[in-house]
């Protein structure tokens, strides 16, 4: 899109209809780095690309706990995810307070949503710049949600924000019919996957993404939302990508074997191993 | 023409007593509203932080109100600062808290009892607005004027006004510690009539929280 003279105040409509200063605020959501969320019937796990600035600086926090039971990862204008997760908090607070329970997620995304369509409605205000992956658990399971900042909200089984995640939602296309049912060791794997989509060829480390997950084990007992530490996420990452080296007879255990395989022989064939194939492999990168 | 009165008193005494490396945090479970007893097993203690741990006697709904209040205080803190409040720090906010109402006070007898920054045991004690002070023991509700004097005797805690300043804590063990509290609210629930039924203890110290029951007089 280019700049024409409709687009400077939020309340203004351009001939065609539409609203551009809320469209250049879900390109604001684009430019940020990925944020990537998947849900099964039990769990969902966020998963996102945390790049530092410089090597000076530390990483950029993008995946905030917002209760026990609810949790999001933002792409865009971090400072914007930043103020909105803390109006998340004081929400979960409030309703717990008064209502003893945990705030259901389908509640707390549509009152975000209305607090950013106030944005595209007041002449003195601008939209948030900042999509949010929302993921909770509820009396009704799990879910997870994308915020926009157009004020819409959409449920998701799986998806992808931010740049480069055209090649993460490919990907997540690809396998998403099998995640209702995947174990949550699975689901994580297939978030880290995922993530490497967005990297398009560079080594996925611990020390870039960040994994966070939430859910309800099979005792019946919950898994507050919580951000996996790094050394757990490495180990995840080596134990398939030994499966994705050429040598096939996998050393990693014999439970991930199954799926690893799999998921390695479905890979292979799309992406064969050599990282400068993946690229191409991959969908072309998103502006 | 009796004015309506928005304050009740549900009975029950709170102690704590402050060791080296322990907190002793104990109340009986005794509810009641004049003679009357509402239940046996009404729990006063709620724990506020890992390490931290109020025990509150007098209106009930005011102590319920405030353990709320406090607990949503607890998660803003955490959310805020990535760790959990110390017990000093959570005794300056509930007396923040208290004296708040100055003019409509929480009807509460607090008790905080805990770990300090070092890992030594702390006990603060309350007065309804807010009046607080760090010390090596305490006792609060309608039993406490029956313990204090004997803690007094037992703990012989060293005026506050000495130079150099002396630790509040006890020397006392920790199980030492618990045989005496289970002394105090066996006399306590003799003579006071809204103390009894059964006596909740709970323990913390560096290895986490601890928490055990002890029958009382049912009178």
């Amino acid at each position: 899109m280019f700049r024409n003279q409709y687009d400077t105040d939020v309340t203004t409509w351009s001939p065609a209809g539409r609203l551009f200063q809320v469209e250049y605020a879900m390109e604001a959501v684009k430019q940020g780095s990925a944020a990537i969320g998947l849900r099964s019937k039990t769990h969902v796990v966020l998963a996102c690309v945390n790049k530092a600035q410089s090597e000076l600086s530390s990483h950029q926090r993008k995946i905030f706990k917002v209760d026990d039971h609810i949790g999001v990862a933002i792409a865009g204008l971090t400072a914007d995810g930043r103020v909105l997760s803390r109006y998340m908090r004081s929400e979960c607070i409030n309703y717990s307070f008064t209502y003893e329970s945990p705030l259901p997620v389908g509640r707390l995304v549509v009152q975000l949503a209305d607090k950013a369509q106030v944005c595209t409605q007041r002449s003195w205000k601008r939209p948030y710049g900042v999509g949010l992956l929302v993921a909770g658990l509820d009396e009704s399971g799990a879910h997870l949600y994308y915020n926009c900042p157009s004020g819409n909200y959409f449920e998701y089984q799986a998806f992808a924000i931010g740049s480069r995640s055209q090649a993460a939602k490919t990907y997540l296309e690809r396998r998403f019919e099998s995640f209702n049912d995947s174990s949550r060791d699975e689901l994580v794997k297939d978030a880290l996957i995922a993530v490497r989509e967005t990297l398009q060829g560079e080594t996925l480390k611990s020390s870039i993404c960040t994994v966070a997950v939430v859910g309800i084990n099979e005792d019946g007992t919950n898994e507050p939302f919580h951000i996996l530490d790094q050394d757990a996420v490495q180990k995840l990452i080596d134990a398939f990508e030994i499966v994705k080296e050429p040598a096939t007879e996998a050393p990693a255990a014999a439970e991930p074997e199954g799926d690893a395989d799999g998921a390695g022989a479905s890979d292979a064939a799309q992406d064969p191993p050599a990282p400068a194939a993946a690229d191409e492999g991959a969908a072309p990168m998103e502006i | 023409m009796s004015r309506f009165s928005p304050y009740d008193n549900n009975g029950g005494s709170c102690v704590a007593i402050a060791g080296a490396d322990y907190c002793v945090i104990a109340s009986d479970t005794r509810m009641s509203t004049g003679y009357n007893i509402l239940t046996r097993d009404h729990s006063k203690i709620y724990k506020l932080a890992d390490k931290c741990i109020l025990a509150s006697s007098g209106f009930q709904a005011d102590m319920k109100a405030l353990q709320k209040l406090l607990a949503a205080r607890h998660l803003i803190y955490q959310h805020q600062h990535n760790k959990q409040m110390s017990c000093p720090a959570m005794g300056q906010l509930l007396s923040n808290t208290l004296y708040y109402k100055r003019f409509f006070p929480y009807y509460t007898f607090n008790v905080l009892g805990g770990l300090d920054n070092e890992g030594k045991g702390c006990v603060y004690t309350y007065d309804a607005v807010g009046s607080y002070e760090r010390v090596g023991y305490s006792a609060q509700g309608s039993g406490s004027v029956l313990i204090m004097p004997f803690l007094d005797n037992q703990l012989k805690s060293p005026s506050p006004l000495l130079l150099p300043a002396q630790d509040a804590v006890t020397p006392l063990s920790q199980s030492e510690a618990i045989d005496l509290v289970k002394t105090c609210f066996a006399s306590a629930t003799e003579r006071d009539i809204h103390t009894g039924d059964n006596l909740e203890i709970v323990v913390l110290n560096a290895g986490g929280v601890h928490r055990e029951f002890m029958p009382l007089r049912r009178d």
